[in-house]
């Protein structure tokens, strides 16, 4: 198992084990795999020490990843609840951002579905 | 969509008007607008704007973070109270 970025990648095709370090995807493992000379359908087992070590400086240099990234993104949500933005108070509520309907569904930020007791259904 | 670089933020031109004439005065009085849609730009920082959210006026301090935002999003134009029946509501 190689260790990059302080992530363990487990030993599949390049172009692939390169995702589980967080803030990388599909697209970014592919430029950085290009850069660096590999060829993306090498397992990371079969990389040698001199690649395995293009590859950690090249994602040293070029790319914020992992434990900086994500301050980076708690930063920002920051920001925009120490302002006041509409932003920034619905994280603060739980409720999506981006003006998506909360009538229906919106579970993934708003969680587990909460039963209301007695709850009237509709009418008129 | 983000808007063209060319025609630069849209801000509203009197509002613009009155934040210059506050700066060159040195006044601090509180302008009044309806334009939500401006841009905050830099020359606003330190000004106190009251926004109409469709009801009244919300007073906003502008700090320098919120430069590049627009003036509605700091004056929400919905209140949330609570759901009904709901114990203890979080009133705030």
């Amino acid at each position: 198992m190689a260790r990059i970025a302080g992530v363990d990648v487990p030993n599949k095709r390049g172009e692939i084990a390169l995702t589980y370090i967080y803030g990388i995807g599909r697209s970014t493992a592919q430029k950085i795999l290009t850069e660096a000379g590999i060829d993306w359908n090498k397992k990371t087992s079969e990389w040698t020490d001199k690649e395995l070590t293009t590859v950690r400086t090249i994602i040293a240099d070029n790319y914020k990843v992992e434990g900086e990234l994500r301050s980076e993104v708690q930063m920002n949500i920051k920001r925009l609840q120490d302002i006041g933005a509409y932003r920034g108070i619905r994280h603060r509520l739980g409720l999506p951002v981006r003006g998506q309907t909360t009538k229906n569904n919106a579970r993934t930020r708003k969680g587990r579905k909460k039963t209301v007791a007695n709850k009237k259904k509709a009418t008129k | 969509m983000s808007r063209s670089l060319k025609k630069g933020p849209y801000i509203h031109y009197k509002l613009e008007r009155k934040v210059l004439a506050n700066i060159e005065s040195g006044k601090k009085t509180v302008i009044k607008t309806w334009s939500r849609a401006s841009m905050i730009s830099p020359d606003f920082v330190g000004q106190t704007i009251a926004v109409h959210n469709g009801n009244k006026f919300i007073p906003v301090y502008i700090t320098e973070n919120m430069v590049g935002h627009k003036l509605g999003e700091f004056a929400p134009t919905r209140i949330f109270r609570g759901h009904a029946g709901k114990k203890n509501k979080g009133k705030k």
